[in-house]
């Protein structure tokens, strides 16, 4: 049984003029770390809070751990997690108080499922007498996954866990949710950075309320059609603005301090071709080359279909 | 049990953690009392008032010398007629008489009781009970050292008249509509936002998806607020007594009871305007439509009701705090029991009945 | 070779005992776009505030656009842009109004105003929306126009607070051309922010651990110094060993 699924889920607000997730159909399989992966405004939260029984479906259905999110949805309530993207605790409330009372309001106590969270937190038990308001965005973060683990919930559901906290905490989140994991907690993620789309076990990239594609990480970058080179020279705005007027381009796209570039048309000695084209057009130290799409290239070819 | 209380202790702690916010409700209904006991005094002080003894006898005397000796009177000693002293309260130039009657002297000494008229402009209600309660109590003094002197009761009675306003119609004195003013702003303002921060903070985001019962999550935010206002009206009615002289005539319990349920009722209109509001700021500017301004306009609190039109009269009647001013009142100043006030008692419940149903209907298990 | 845009000379800001900007020194050149690091709490929005005129140094020398930090705030604020993701849009304005409002701000005139809102309104293709409210645009369109905003008054720096956060691809790419764009006309660029792929399209980084710059160079050189593919790793490795954990 899959501990998440979804069939045809859609929702709109403000009386159906606006649509928030459109036709969404996917399914989480029971231990396995899921991520959402799209941009602010793309139906992740709506999707969230359908699951949590937050919100109801305008069509379609849902159901966590095989419960109905619209019938049972006082059954789910009392066997998942979640973690909210603007839940930032109670400010006022210490540390320990605040993870106390999230215990007591779903009926265990801190001991009862300390096991769970000690690796999480024994990073926060120093400062436990601390005010939830005056910790850093990693340990709030860290707080607020206690919070939601400590009544040892089956399915765990986070809304952009990372929005707004250093890399350095990014990195440690991550290793957090691969040792929950490990527990055989299911976990739905979401997040609009690309770069963490490698760190679960499968991904839906998700646009405008639709599903752009489901698969893992490294089926998503299969998927990629075509090859992707990388250019650059000394004058990278220059080189852009070139290659966008150069009849073989298909897309290209600042990526970092390259650019990302496809042919519109493969065919023998493109390359060559290419650099010809660059050097008539004055380009210096001029370096072109394969390189592996990530999920952001994939991101941008599924947008431009 | 053990969550609501949880809960509850919970709500404690951001209650007086808060400490900008304690001070704002705890301190309010004390400087309020106070600065307007200050602008009362200054009234009170520039008063003139007369002083006509047409008994001139011993005790006379004394009282006259007691009621001068007070920093608080601007006394004449003269002998106006009755319709003398009604034209120098016309004319606006005293705001109390006091009139010793020829057989004062006789009365007191051979009957054992005599009488004493006050008058007083009661068209200026604060500062004319004020007044005579200020005479009367320096009478009573005066009673009192007589009593100790001699071991006869003597009874001088202070015959009160209220010109202009007999049966202190649309009485408006200052505490009652003070009492229900704090209330409201506590109950109703500090619950709203409360309910409303969690929804802006996302935790009630998290406590929706617990297993922990919506309506428990309002009850326990509820508690602190009550024993806030209970400990409000405490030193309100202890500083109306010390610092105004104005002490509870009729039953304290009965006040703490009617209090309570008015307390009920101003929370269920705090859990209502929650429900309704997305954020902090609609919470509090919906709080202070529906209670500041209604309180401070339609409950007789600062116009009295008789002399407002027809259809403001109608709408006064939805306000709660037109109620309780009326029970207030009536068991403060009148000294009435609960058999007076059992109507606006009934409204009152009726009121934070209908509320509370509503605000039932209205809670949302979900978010939209 | 031209004068530095931004030149700072040990500059430092105390706050007690809390040293919030240890002796930062390093120079912006005209039309860079030079990425400013850091996490949490490592001293980015001190550093900036007093680059804007903001916060007066405890110590140190600095110049903006050729003023001085100390004494000249007024003629720095006139000749740098700001752009923040969260604040820079009204969104209860059209886009007019807000194009409008900017640009009356650095007074401009009636005139230029008027010429300057179409000619900005015509470069971003957005003249048949000029008349509908900001938060009816898609977040794509808002970026662009927040940072179109900020640079009306043809400032000679921005300063960019975490410009691209939560956007899709395709629009990141598309604020990206505009801010090349803008600095192939010569404007220097200040990025702030904490997401590394952010500071890969900088000319150079430098980053902030605990109120210190401890690394200062091209993306390029800098993964080559640190030995590894993405900045996102040079970045870990300098700020695993940060004290500081204060928002």
């Amino acid at each position: 049984m899959s501990a998440v699924r979804l069939e045809n889920i859609t929702k709109t607000y403000n009386k159906g003029t606006v649509s928030a997730v459109s036709d969404v159909s996917f399914e989480v399989a029971q231990g396995e770390l899921f991520g959402l992966i799209g941009p602010d405004g793309a139906g992740k939260t709506s999707i969230f809070r359908m699951l949590t029984t937050l919100l109801l479906p305008d069509g379609g259905k849902a159901s966590v751990d095989g419960y109905d999110v619209v019938k049972d949805y006082k059954t789910i309530r009392s066997r998942v997690g979640y973690m909210p993207g603007r839940f930032s605790l109670y400010q006022d409330l210490t540390v320990e108080e605040n993870l106390a009372f999230f215990a007591t309001v779903f009926g265990t106590t801190i001991e009862a499922n300390y096991e769970l969270v000690k690796d999480i937190y024994r990073q926060i038990e120093p400062f436990k007498t601390r005010r939830a308001g005056k910790l850093s965005g990693g340990m709030k973060q860290k707080l607020a996954l206690c919070c939601a683990l400590i009544h040892k919930p089956g399915v765990l559901f986070l809304d952009e866990p990372t929005t707004g906290v250093d890399s350095v905490s990014r990195k440690e989140f991550w290793e957090m949710l691969r040792r929950l994991k490990e527990q055989n907690i299911t976990i739905l993620v979401s997040t609009p950075y690309m770069d963490e789309a490698t760190l679960c076990d499968r991904i839906a990239l998700i646009q405008s309320g639709k599903i752009l594609s489901i698969d893992t990480p490294a089926g998503t970058v299969k998927s990629f059609r075509g090859n992707l080179f990388t250019v650059r020279s000394a004058e990278i705005y220059r080189l852009l603005n070139d290659l966008r007027d150069y009849e073989n381009t298909g897309t290209c796209f600042a990526f970092g301090e390259h650019l990302h570039l496809t042919f519109a048309e493969e065919r023998a000695g493109q390359e060559e071709d290419l650099q010809q084209y660059l050097r008539q057009k004055n380009h210096t130290d001029i370096e072109l080359g394969r390189v592996e799409p990530g999920i952001e290239d994939c991101f941008i070819q599924f947008m431009k279909q | 049990m053990k969550q609501l209380l949880s809960f509850v202790r919970k709500e404690f702690h951001h209650v007086f953690r808060d400490r900008k916010t304690l001070l704002m409700l705890f301190g309010l209904p004390i400087v309020q009392i106070i600065l307007f006991g200050f602008a009362l005094t200054n009234e009170i002080k520039n008063a003139k008032i007369v002083v006509a003894d047409y008994s001139k006898d011993f005790s006379s005397r004394r009282i006259t010398d007691k009621i001068e000796a007070s920093r608080y009177f601007d006394v004449e000693k003269n002998l106006l007629s009755h319709e003398e002293i009604e034209l120098a309260f016309k004319e606006g130039k005293i705001k109390m008489a006091v009139v010793f009657p020829e057989n004062f002297g006789n009365d007191l000494l051979h009957l054992n009781k005599a009488q004493i008229q006050v008058i007083a402009d009661a068209s200026d209600i604060n500062t004319a009970t004020t007044l005579t309660n200020y005479v009367s109590s320096i009478v009573a003094d005066y009673q009192a050292q007589l009593l100790v002197n001699n071991s006869v009761p003597y009874r001088i009675m202070p015959e009160v008249r209220m010109l202009y306003n007999p049966q202190l119609k649309g009485e408006h004195t200052f505490i009652p509509g003070m009492m229900a003013m704090i209330m409201m702003l506590v109950c109703v303002m500090m619950t709203a936002i409360s309910i409303v921060r969690e929804k802006e903070l996302g935790t009630m985001e998290i406590l929706l998806v617990s297993p922990f019962k919506p309506m428990m999550v309002i009850a326990s935010k509820l508690v602190p607020y009550l024993l806030i206002s209970l400990i409000n009206i405490t030193s309100i009615l202890l500083l109306s007594y010390f610092f105004l002289h104005l002490p509870v005539k009729g039953s304290i319990l009965l006040l703490y009871a009617e209090g309570l349920l008015f307390i009920l009722c101003s929370l269920s209109l705090g859990l209502l305007i929650s429900t309704v509001s997305q954020s902090q700021q609609t919470a509090m500017f919906g709080s202070l439509m529906a209670t500041m301004l209604p309180t401070l306009l339609l409950s007789g609190f600062m116009f009295p009701i008789e002399n407002m039109p027809l259809p403001l009269q109608v709408i006064s009647n939805v306000v709660p705090s037109k109620w309780f001013n009326i029970i207030v009142k009536s068991i403060m100043i009148k000294g009435l029991g609960f058999s007076a006030i059992w109507k606006e008692t009934l409204i009152i419940g009726g009121m934070t009945v209908f509320l509370l149903a509503l605000s039932y209907r209205k809670f949302k298990i979900r978010l939209a | 070779m031209s004068e530095p845009v931004i030149k700072t000379e040990k500059l430092t800001k105390r706050f007690g005992d809390f040293i919030a900007a240890d002796a930062l020194s390093f120079d912006v050149m005209p039309g860079e776009i030079f990425g400013f690091l850091g996490a949490n709490g490592a001293g980015k929005t001190t550093a900036m505030r007093m680059l804007c005129g903001l916060s007066k140094p405890t110590s140190g020398e600095a110049t903006v656009a050729g003023y001085d930090v100390y004494r000249e705030t007024d003629l720095i604020k006139k000749n740098i842009g700001y752009m923040s993701q969260k604040f820079s849009l009204y969104e209860d304005l059209t886009v007019v109004e807000n194009i409008r409002f900017y640009a009356g701000i650095y007074g401009l005139t009636d005139k230029a105003i008027r010429e300057k809102s179409e000619a900005l309104l015509d470069q971003l293709g957005m003249t048949h929306e000029a008349k509908k409210l900001v938060s009816e645009l898609p977040l794509g369109w808002k970026q662009k126009l927040s940072f179109s905003v900020a640079v009306i008054h043809q400032p000679k720096v921005v300063f960019l607070d975490e410009p691209t956060g939560g956007v899709d691809p395709v629009t990141r790419r598309q604020f990206w051309d505009l801010i090349y764009d803008a600095s192939d006309k010569g404007m220097t660029v200040f990025v702030t922010t904490h997401y590394m792929d952010e500071a890969e399209y900088c000319n150079r980084v430098s980053i902030m651990v605990d109120g210190r710059i401890d690394a200062l160079d091209s993306p390029q050189n800098l993964k080559k110094q640190f030995s590894v593919h993405s900045m996102d790793e040079v970045f870990y490795q300098l700020a695993r060993g940060a004290k500081r954990t204060a928002d």
